[in-house]
């Protein structure tokens, strides 16, 4: 970011280090850049809401909301107008402070974090050095907004809801960064476009098909993160059969579409973030990140944006795979949560990285070894979807497909 | 295994105790009767300490409207409709336990078609009823898909039971002395093919929650309750079954035509967990919707020619004053009982209903000490309770 800013008053003829108004150019960036992102997190959760009533409307048989433009897409701006003019409720019993101020700190957690999430290859707010602990921590924000709305609401139920979240997040956390750890291991580098540039375009030079501690920190990682987005089968701080609706439940208007545009905007993050870490991120097939440094004009803009096309279709098939979840499966219990968190996700992160830690020094001897193990972990997980397929080819077949709703889209 | 459990009394004392818990640092949770998964109007006052129950007592009561009451105002053939409300999810037994207990105190027999006509009504209403019960269980452990898909199931049944008798809820298909209108032609095949989609449907619900790994590690071991307990509570219907106990009224008091079809009872035997469990609550109503597509398989099959639907009912029902009659059946929520003394008029002296869900409503409070909030939702849904039937 500061980089291209220098440029651009380098093109305008002055040094970025004497010229008197640098300051006041870096503020105009860093408010447009802000002003993009919380857009894009706001514009993308929006779209993930109606995404998600109709892949869930498709998962049982329903239509969904199919009213309001094309395909019902508009539904989400509807909803949004709808939120933002309704009143907005605060109990009489609730502290007022606290209830008012709950819902920005969500959006503060939440917005930073897309401060170092890349978008393509050089679309990216700030390529910090230490961008994966700096993601790690600013989404912990989340939780302090989370206590604060479920305490202030003065409801037992939205009291259960943030004890329960409280407990939840800080649990995952440690797992989740653990398994952050391999891929940061891998590459030597906390920065997140740095982590890419270490993978490359093809499935057997990503982290995920490293070594089998990172496959496994795969999906350690993505565990936790639907546990720390609440996502089924870990939506027991908003578990709606028990809790009614958990921290939210005396939330309306607009302070209510915060905590929902958090929960949905999440899904891009933690999606993002599996794909930086484990998949190869914006990496184009056959095109190494120094050779993609090297283009020029015409050429660069082309690869720019097929770079950033890569990275949003596999992110939004993250996505697509979190909301399929979440309309397949129950909910576990707390304790079983906690358990499966301190008994199992806790250990096997420690060992996967001490894991990691050793098999670097292997593969450091032995090079054919690590190529080997990559290519043998891509055909495992090629295998593993071809008899995923077969499966539900299986299912269509013993009960067909019921509804057609060609008609109805 | 029977041990001695203190019974709980629910007078306001007890309410009393609860309230002043509070201060002893445990927490009162009001659960209802504005809650999403207590089905219906339900308050339980829970006692938790955190996350652990140390009790839940069920006041009931919400949803009382007297239909006892309105049963010795009415005439007998009017108080027909009023049953389908005691159990709007399966109305069409109400209405059977009604119709038999006047056709004993008139002792009419009913036309054998007639009784092919209750019997394919009550089954499909017990699919449809079951129906709801898993699919509102799943809902309740967090697994909202099978919900939609159970109810897209019920919407055929409701759309045959339409055709049957022109209403989809509350039913009020049946008379005095045999059933409203006979099947409509056709019918058979529209409920064979029914039966044939939805006996494939039922291996994918298994496939798709009852054998989930979640939904198991969930419910296995929830609550179980030994045969000598759900005895002891009274518990009855798939409740009871689940623990291993053998009875089913329409095997061990045999009525209607049921003793001419073949069917098995399914016990809960503890497949994945203790007998008795919530997933064994949740199994045997998936496996008595199996059955029940084999009774209907049979009942279609085995239909008698003869048309008539309506026995010798008099037009004026007046009985000696002072006569009892008692019915029994087994509805979708277990062994439902009708007492009706007759009295001077055309209306009855007193009517005396007897429903499943109030009677498991009595065990809660004992199964839920030391579970978790998530588990008492889930254990309200394992024991199929429906608020109208537990208040009437």
């Amino acid at each position: 970011m500061q980089g291209f800013l220098d440029n651009l008053i380098r093109n305008a003829g002055h040094d970025p280090a004497t010229w008197p108004y640098t300051q006041f150019v870096y503020l105009a960036g860093m408010a447009v850049a802000a002003l993009i992102v919380i857009n894009f997190a706001a514009i993308a959760s929006g779209i993930f809401s109606w995404a998600e009533r109709r892949v869930a409307a498709r998962i049982q048989s329903r239509v969904g909301p199919n009213r309001v433009g094309p395909a019902g897409f508009l539904q989400w701006i509807a909803d949004a107008v709808k939120l933002l003019l309704k009143e907005d409720l605060v109990p009489d019993e609730a502290d007022q402070f606290l209830f008012r101020i709950a819902p920005y700190f969500m959006m503060v957690g939440f917005c930073c974090v897309f401060v170092t999430l890349p978008f393509s290859h050089s679309l990216i707010v700030a390529d910090m050095n230490i961008g994966v602990f700096y993601i790690i921590a600013v989404t912990a924000l989340i939780v302090v907004g989370i206590i604060m709305s479920g305490w202030s609401s003065n409801s037992k139920w939205s009291l259960f809801g943030a004890i329960r979240s409280a407990a939840q997040i800080i649990s995952y956390e440690i797992p989740g960064g653990m398994a952050l750890m391999i891929p940061v291991m891998l590459a030597g580098t906390m920065s997140t476009q740095g982590i890419i540039r270490a993978q490359g375009g093809l499935p057997w030079q990503w982290f995920l098909f490293d070594n089998p501690a990172a496959f496994a920190a795969f999906f350690i990682y993505f565990t936790s993160a639907l546990a720390e987005g609440n996502r089924t089968p870990f939506d027991l701080p908003e578990a709606e059969s028990e809790l009614v609706s958990g921290y939210n439940t005396e939330y309306s208007g607009m302070r209510f579409s915060y905590f929902f545009l958090v929960e949905w905007g999440n899904l891009w993050v933690m999606s993002a973030l599996a794909v930086t870490m484990f998949l190869g991120g914006w990496q184009i097939p056959g095109l190494s990140p120094e050779r993609f440094d090297a283009l020029t004009g015409g050429t660069a803009v082309v690869a720019e944006i097929g770079s950033l096309l890569i990275f949003a279709l596999k992110t939004l098939f993250f996505v697509f795979v979190v909301m399929w979840l979440r309309w397949t499966l129950p909910r576990i219990r707390i304790d079983q949560m906690m358990s499966m968190c301190w008994k199992y996700l806790v250990p096997a992160s420690f060992a996967g990285v001490l894991f990691v830690a050793v098999w670097m020094l292997i593969v450091n001897a032995a090079p054919w070894l690590g190529l080997a193990m990559r290519f043998t972990l891509t055909a495992v997980g090629a295998l593993t979807i071809a008899m995923f397929a077969l499966r539900v080819l299986k299912n269509i077949r013993d009960t067909g497909d019921k509804f057609d709703f060609t008609s109805n889209w | 295994m029977s041990k001695p459990l203190e019974i709980p009394t629910m007078d306001m004392e007890n309410k009393e105790v609860l309230r002043r818990i509070e201060i002893t640092g445990d927490m009162l949770l009001n659960m209802g009767p504005q809650h999403p998964s207590t089905h219906g109007v339900i308050n339980f006052l829970v006692q938790t300490d955190g996350e652990v129950m140390k009790r839940a007592i069920p006041e009931v009561g919400y949803l009382h409207r007297s239909l006892e009451k309105i049963g010795e105002r009415c005439t007998y053939n009017g108080y027909m409709p009023y049953t389908d409300r005691v159990d709007y999810i399966a109305a069409m037994f109400a209405n059977q336990g009604w119709a038999m207990a006047v056709e004993r105190l008139l002792g009419l027999q009913v036309p054998k078609r007639a009784e092919y006509c209750r019997v394919i009504a009550c089954e499909l209403n017990r699919i449809s009823s079951h129906l709801i019960s898993v699919g509102t269980m799943a809902m309740d452990v967090g697994a909202v898909t099978p919900f939609p898909y159970a109810l897209r199931e019920r919407e055929f049944i409701n759309d045959l039971l339409e055709e049957l008798c022109g209403a989809r809820l509350t039913y009020n298909y049946l008379r005095i002395g045999g059933v409203a209108f006979d099947l409509p032609s056709g019918y058979e095949d529209k409920v064979s093919t029914f039966l044939d989609h939805f006996e494939k449907i039922l291996d994918e619900f298994n496939r798709l929650i009852t054998y989930n790994e979640i939904f198991i590690k969930r419910l296995a071991h929830l609550a179980p309750i030994p045969a000598p307990m759900a005895i002891d509570y009274c518990l009855v219907g798939p409740n009871l079954r689940a623990s291993g106990v053998n009875f089913d009224v329409r095997k061990a008091l045999p009525y209607s035509v049921y003793p001419e079809f073949d069917f098995d009872v399914p016990l809960g035997k503890g497949e994945v967990g203790t007998p008795g469990d919530s997933w064994d609550r949740f199994w045997c109503r998936v496996e008595e919707m199996r059955q029940s597509c084999r009774i209907l398989r049979q009942a279609l099959a085995q239909m008698p020619k003869d048309p008539a639907i309506m026995g010798k009912v008099p037009r004026k029902i007046k009985v000696p004053e002072g006569t009892e009659a008692y019915s029994r059946i087994e509805s979708a929520r277990g062994d439902m009982q009708y007492y009706v003394v007759a009295g001077s008029g055309e209306n009855a002296h007193r009517v005396k209903i007897r429903t499943g869900s109030f009677t498991a409503m009595g065990i809660i409070d004992a199964l839920s000490r030391g579970l978790m909030i998530a588990d008492l939702v889930a254990l309200i849904a394992s024991l199929d309770v429906v608020a109208p039937e537990i208040d009437r």
